[in-house]
């Protein structure tokens, strides 16, 4: 052999389907090699995620052409591993643990998605065996660099280390007889790519090209419009591409030949465009032509896969669809078969596209799968993953592979007919059941709108009816451990992905697990809310004209103040009726809704009083005619549940009425025995003074907290305060206008009045201030004052818009709280507003609490869009736990 | 807030005048003098100090603020580093223990019993009245004359009402406590200063590391032959750790209670330190261990799951037993597995025992793919927490996606309550449980669970059984029919417990059949 060898597997036919892909890169690879094999430096192809091993004796010149041709931080070499666990680079004895260690490393650089070169003698068959193993476990191509020098080369430059100068001759020549006898194998042991270097000159001629990966487009932006499962379907393609903007050209015989978007848009086939359907060959003929012009890219889906053996020749079993295919492509001249065929063996299994934000594949890809060239991820993005069983109706089980999904590529697949899409984890599946007479979707990215068309007819019987088995149907599975449990993020769509500390999930596990109402009736928990930032105003540590300058510095022009409402938080779910409830929500008979707490504790423990409120504001709801308004048969209400005392009677009684009890006990004694003492003579007036000023505190303290209690005998001592509705059937409200709000809110406070025995609603008192407007914020400052000075709570201040964002596009908080002056003794203490104590107090930080209330109420908001969208009660549960979870983050309660 | 006031009056005569207690205590009768603590502010005081009648007043202004400051900056956002921090110091049962430190630093020579003027008064009884107006003593007003009276002290002990505006709201933790007799000067300071806190019961606050010492001189004298010694003991050193403990392990449960405007032990209740979850006389819970010991036994048992663990005495009978190779305790509180963790010694067991061992945090409302696949599950006294509502998930967790070869349940008779002394008519045994059943209750309950997934069930009686109540507890012995196998393990992961069951119906296929038979076999 003369010149540089490079030889690939692709000589021999590669033994199953799941290796067609590699086998096409390679044999692509060698194309290039035999372009370049004349020139004087010789261009060694290796793919740009690869294990590169490089072999040869020692004092071949392994470290000298790895440091030339990589970055060192690319190279792991089996000295520096020894030096690692020895303090000796030449120490054999330990080469055992060194190997673990570059194995190791080696593995992390390769998860990780990075060229790995081994720089070890690697003469022997089964220490590059490992590493073909370690290559194959991280879905990369081994690839093979053999330096092939004279013994006299070796041996002069390991005698001109030092540290080597030693090394016995027999050692370079046993290492030459193992290189000599392995050469031949290399490509049999695995390696896709294997570069030999004989001689000093070719050695120092060779140059290494990087080369893309087929599956790496991630320099492709787009804009995308991905497609589903096709089956045939060529009339609804057609339509499909006319709806998302594409002109369809045809040949002369009228068949669509091709289609392209005005604006330059490339569709992207998930791929099953075959089987089943009445044209697969018309649908072929249209994606082929489309791709051909560059209009289109596709992956293969399983039916492909199989069409494509079929036409090699192979038995496969005409079985799913394949008859249909059969039978259509025989009407089919040779030409286009041959092209069909070529077109298939050419496809690539999956896509990375847009800077690595978006994977196109067949039936889903983990992300360690991403961007990876091996049997196993072909076979993943063909076939999906399966728990090994089969269900009633004979088909394999699929695993849930997209509740595990944590990664940062958006995966757009199909291969699952699901009855409606919805993004799951990052993840969607397009398959709509076409051809079963369900519909062709299509996502345009990166718009991440959905397009779809109704299936003309139902062109084949399903196997199993088109259920929700796959995640997202509606009915889902179970809630599972997993779903809540450790350290977790969720992902939202307002403020991107929100971690949940493992201690703080393990809190809500057991909250919820053992106080929380049926979570199938648990749709929301209520974030917390930051109070206005620190007054400076004498005797005040709140005051609303920091919280109309908070948000006038946010850009938020009209706020709305509605009064605090003086009891607990309650968020009702309310049906229609029984049916609603069960069906809609899975309720247990005898349950129309739920009053729950901010930690999803039932309000009252009596589900009969429950269902009483319940069928009250259900009649002020009809009356107000708000089911059809809606067009919904349950709502989701954001409430206040009066007296406080009904809730929260125990902390009332042993946390507030003991101080005040402790302090009735106290301070009559302390002021007759001061006055006495003063009557003696004593100089005790200062203390004395002091004294009387802290009874008053101490009886002011006492009339804070009476205020929010008073005996409930029966629902007429009970008020309930709808302050939001926070949903509807297929529609989260979260977002409409509070003006708006509280206008249907009235509505429904006035129908409850109109009814008998009514007044169990209660009207929020709102004023709107426009923080632009000096006079406005007067008032509003005024109106705040009023309110507290009547014994009032205090106030929150909303964006009348209620869901806003700054100019810089970071979310405003949806409200922030302005507590009165009398309350906040309930909270700070009797004696707060003594200066000295009020100085000390405003110094309080509310950076965090900011951040928790903004996290919360973006879960919140996610749980409203899960509900809305119909997703399954594991990802409403999902954004309802983190809320819970969240509430235990430690941070000031008394803020 | 917190004011701390007590008053110590005497009576004299001009031969020996009330006044000499201002000898006693350092301090003169006709100033007010202040003394800064590290809490706050110490004033003393004679509201009258005649010959015949002199009466010292110890006023403690608790600087709330700095109290709740103290703890500053450890936390995220400048925020004390815990809310129990605030939460607990905001409560004035902080009270007694700040009171027992004002005496002992502004009353130290009289505590000593030091009298340099006159060195003949310390060794004196004479006629004592103390006043403490609000002593906070939760739950332990039967023990005021308890610690009290052995003493020698005439004891009144009067509760203070809540808020008088809410009679129906009783009486506060709070009781006005006088106390009479003739005593020396030092040990009725010295008696206050270790009874207080005590009376405070596991509510104390402060604690130094040199407490024993503390106790040991201030117990001098009166504390040895004191009827409730061990009593006063345990309770002034026990709750050192018990507290640094509990504050450490209730912090995120803390904030939730806060949250939901509910009261700490509301929520944080799955472990009853005081009765160690053992009933008296004879442990209906040791009963109920052997049973659980015998079925499992029977069962052939290796691999078992405690559900609902609680403190691990189960667990820790089945590590006596060889049988039991792979035992899991799986509880939802994480108070619950530390206890049991310290209860089984976690940490100083052998590898080879602790490898036999593992203590989970789970909830039976959610499906647990770590669960499946063994030979047992014990849930003991476990569905009576659970709200009736959420049974089917317990349910559809247990029996349909786990799946353990034998469960067993067991939960209270309720029909046996009348026959239990101490528990009042239409109460139930334990304050979290959710209901409690009768026998025929149950029998439906599980011959349901046994029809649905399955399984086929037996009842044993647990305790005497009573032949017309039935036994206290009843346990059912669920069996995995043997041709049902394993077929629906498959399915936990789909469709709720109905659906799963409509597929279990159709899906068994014979292999699975032929390979469950040869596994019941092998067991």
């Amino acid at each position: 052999m003369t010149g540089t060898e490079t030889t690939t597997a692709a000589t021999t036919e590669a033994k199953t389907e799941a290796k067609t892909e590699a086998k096409t890169e390679a044999t692509k690879g060698a194309t290039a090699e035999a372009a370049g094999a004349n020139r004087a430096q010789r261009a060694l192809a290796v793919p740009d995620l690869s294990l590169v091993v490089l072999i040869g004796a020692t004092g071949s010149g392994k470290s000298t052409f790895a440091a030339r041709h990589f970055k060192p931080t690319e190279i792991i070499s089996s000295d520096f591993c020894r030096g690692l666990v020895s303090d000796d680079e030449n120490d054999q004895s330990v080469s055992r643990d060194a190997f673990d260690v570059l194995h190791y490393i080696a593995g992390k650089r390769l998860a990780a998605g990075r060229l790995t070169v081994v720089d070890a003698t690697s003469v022997q068959a089964e220490s590059r065996k490992q590493l073909v193993r370690l290559a194959r476990e991280y879905d990369v191509l081994p690839v093979a660099i053999v330096l092939d020098m004279p013994e006299e080369v070796c041996a002069a430059r390991n005698a001109a280390r030092p540290d080597r100068a030693g090394l016995p001759r027999h050692v370079i020549q046993r290492h030459q007889r193992e290189l000599r006898r392995s050469l031949r194998h290399l490509e049999r042991e695995g390696f896709r790519k294997v570069h030999i270097l004989r001689g000093v000159e070719q050695a120092e001629a060779a140059e290494i090209t990087l080369e893309r990966r087929y599956n790496d487009l991630r320099h492709l932006t787009g804009p995308f419009d991905i497609v589903g499962d096709i089956h045939g379907c060529r009339s609804e393609l057609e339509t499909l591409l006319g709806k998302l903007g594409y002109a369809v050209e045809r040949d002369g015989a009228g068949r669509p030949v091709d289609a392209a978007h005005p604006d330059g848009r490339t569709a992207v086939f998930v791929g099953d465009l075959v089987d089943r359907g009445p044209d697969s060959p018309g649908v072929l003929r249209l994606v082929m032509g489309m791709v051909a012009a560059g209009h289109a890219l596709c992956v293969p889906g399983n039916h492909e896969n199989k069409l494509g053996r079929y036409l090699k020749g192979r038995k496969v079993q005409h079985t799913h669809g394949l008859a249909e295919t059969v039978e259509q492509l025989e009407k089919e001249d040779d030409t286009f078969v041959a092209e069909v065929r070529a077109f298939i063996d050419s496809l690539v299994s999956h896509y990375v596209l847009d800077g690595g934000g978006l994977v196109v594949c067949h039936a889903g890809l983990p992300e360690k799968y991403h961007g990876r060239t091996s049997g196993r991820v072909r076979s993943h993005a063909l076939y999906g993953d399966t728990t090994g069983e089969t269900d009633e109706f004979g088909l394999p089980v699929r695993y849930p592979w997209a509740e595990d999904y944590r990664g940062r590529a958006a995966v757009v697949y199909g291969h699952t007919p699901v009855p409606n899409t919805s993004w799951i984890n990052n993840t969607i599946c397009l398959d709509t059941g076409a051809v079963f007479g369900g519909k062709m979707s299509a996502l345009r990215w990166p718009e991440r709108e959905l397009v779809d068309v109704p299936a003309e007819r139902v062109w084949y019987e399903p196997a199993r009816p088109l259920s929700t088995e796959a995640p997202g149907g509606a009915d889902g599975r179970p809630l599972d451990l997993a779903d809540v449990a450790g350290r977790r993020t969720v992902e939202t769509r307002h403020l991107g992905r929100i971690a949940v500390k493992e201690e703080n999930a393990a809190a809500a596990l057991e909250v919820m697990s053992r106080f929380a109402i049926d979570p199938r009736l648990l749709a929301y928990l209520p974030p917390t809310m930051a109070p206005c930032a620190t007054s400076k105003e004498d005797g005040y540590l709140e005051h609303p004209a920091e919280a109309f300058a908070g948000y006038r510095a946010d850009g938020v022009r009209h706020v709305v103040c509605e009064e605090k409402h003086m009891g607990s938080r309650a968020v009702v779910l309310l049906c229609r009726d029984q049916d609603v409830a069960r069906e809609r929500f899975g309720a247990a008979d005898g349950l129309t809704g739920a009053v729950h707490t901010r930690t999803g504790r039932p309000f009252f423990d009596d589900p009969e009083r429950t269902e009483a409120v319940l069928a009250r504001l259900r009649a002020a709801v009809d009356a107000a005619g708000l089911w059809e308004e809606l067009a919904t048969g349950w709502l989701l209400f954001d409430a206040e549940l009066m007296p406080w005392s009904l809730k929260s009677g125990g902390l009332l009684r042993n946390q507030y009425a003991a101080v005040g009890a402790a302090s009735r006990a106290v301070f009559p004694g302390v002021l007759s025995a001061l006055e006495s003492a003063a009557a003696r003579g004593v100089d005790v007036s200062g203390l004395l003074g002091l004294q009387r000023e802290r009874a008053a505190d101490a009886a002011a303290f006492t009339e804070a907290y009476r205020r929010y209690c008073w005996p409930v005998e029966s629902l007429a001592d009970v008020r309930l305060a709808p302050f939001q509705i926070l949903a509807a059937e297929g529609r989260s409200l979260a977002a409409v206008p509070h003006d708006e709000q509280l206008a249907w809110l009235d509505r429904l406070v006035d129908a409850d009045r109109g009814e008998q025995g009514g007044g169990l609603l209660t009207r929020t008192r709102r004023l709107v201030v426009d923080t632009e407007d000096e006079a406005s914020v007067a008032e509003g400052v005024r109106w705040w004052l009023d309110l507290t000075a009547a014994g009032g709570e205090g106030m929150v201040v909303k964006p009348l818009q209620a869901y806003v964002r700054r100019e810089d596009g970071r979310l405003t908080q949806p409200g922030v709280k302005c507590r009165g002056r009398e309350y906040l003794r309930i909270v700070y203490g009797p004696e707060y507003t003594r200066p000295e104590n009020l100085d000390r107090l405003r110094v309080r930080h509310l950076g965090h609490k900011r951040s928790l209330a903004l996290r919360e109420y973006a879960l919140g908001l996610e749980a409203l869009d899960r509900i809305a969208d119909g997703e399954p009660l594991w990802r409403v549960h999902e954004a309802v736990f983190a809320v819970l979870a969240l509430e235990s983050e430690p941070v000031d309660p008394r803020l | 807030m917190a004011h701390v006031f007590l008053t110590i009056t005497t009576t004299g005569s001009p031969e020996r005048p009330a006044s000499d207690l201002g000898y006693l205590l350092h301090k003169h009768p006709d100033n007010a003098q202040r003394f800064s603590t590290s809490y706050g502010t110490a004033h003393v005081l004679y509201p009258e100090a005649t010959a015949e009648r002199c009466t010292a007043a110890l006023l403690l202004e608790v600087d709330a603020v700095a109290l709740v400051r103290r703890g500053r900056g450890k936390g995220r956002g400048g925020a004390p580093d815990s809310a129990l921090a605030q939460y607990v110091n905001d409560r004035p049962y902080a009270a007694s223990s700040l009171l027992s430190v004002a005496i002992g630093s502004v009353f130290s020579s009289a505590l000593k019993a030091q009298c340099r003027a006159r060195p003949e008064l310390p060794g004196r009884p004479m006629p004592l009245r103390i006043e403490v107006p609000a002593l906070p003593a939760r739950g332990a007003e039967d023990l005021v004359p308890r610690l009290f009276e052995p003493l020698g002290w005439a004891v009144t002990a009067e509760p203070v009402a809540l808020d008088e505006r809410f009679p129906e709201w009783g009486d506060s933790r709070y009781v006005r406590l006088v106390l009479e007799g003739e005593q020396r000067l030092a040990d009725a300071l010295r008696q206050l200063y270790v009874l207080l806190p005590v009376l405070d019961g596991a509510k104390h606050y402060w604690v130094a590391p040199d407490e024993v010492d503390k106790l040991l001189r201030s117990g001098e004298g009166w504390l040895e032959n004191h009827p409730e010694q061990r009593l006063i003991t345990s309770r002034y050193l026990a709750r050192r750790d018990r507290l640094t403990r509990d504050a450490l392990e209730r912090l995120e449960l803390a904030r939730l209670a806060e949250a939901d405007g509910s009261e700490l032990e509301e929520l944080d209740n799955a472990v009853d330190e005081e009765s160690d979850t053992e009933e008296k006389p004879v442990p209906l819970a040791v009963q109920r261990r052997e049973a659980f010991l015998g079925e499992l036994r029977a069962a052939k048992a290796a691999r078992v799951l405690d559900l609902g663990c609680g403190q691990g005495q189960l667990v820790a009978a089945l590590l006596k037993e060889a049988q039991f190779t792979e035992i899991v305790g799986v509880d939802v509180s994480m108070r619950a597995l530390k206890a049991a963790a310290r209860r089984l010694r976690l940490e100083r067991m052998s590898e080879r025992q602790a490898a036999r061992v593992r203590l989970l945090q789970g909830s039976l409302a959610y499906t647990d793919s770590r669960l499946k696949g063994y030979d047992a599950a014990v849930l003991s006294e476990v569905i009576e927490h659970v709200d009736p509502p959420r049974l089917p998930a317990l349910e559809y967790a247990v029996f349909g996606a786990a799946r353990p070869g034998t469960v067993l349940v067991s939960t209270p008779n309720v029909e046996y309550n009348v026959r239990w002394e101490t528990l009042p008519a239409g109460h139930v045994r334990h304050g979290d449980h959710r209901f409690e059943w009768t026998r025929a209750e149950f029998r439906a309950w599980a011959e349901g669970v046994a029809e649905r997934h399955g399984y086929a069930v037996e009842f044993r009686p647990v305790g005497p059984d009573d032949p017309e109540v039935g036994p206290p507890t009843q346990l059912a012995v669920f069996t995995m029919d043997a041709r049902d196998g394993n077929t629906r393990d498959g399915n936990a992961r789909q469709g709720n417990a109905r659906q799963g069951n409509a597929r279990d119906k159709s899906a068994q296929g014979d292999t699975t059949r032929n390979e469950t038979e040869k596994e019941g076999k092998a067991a």
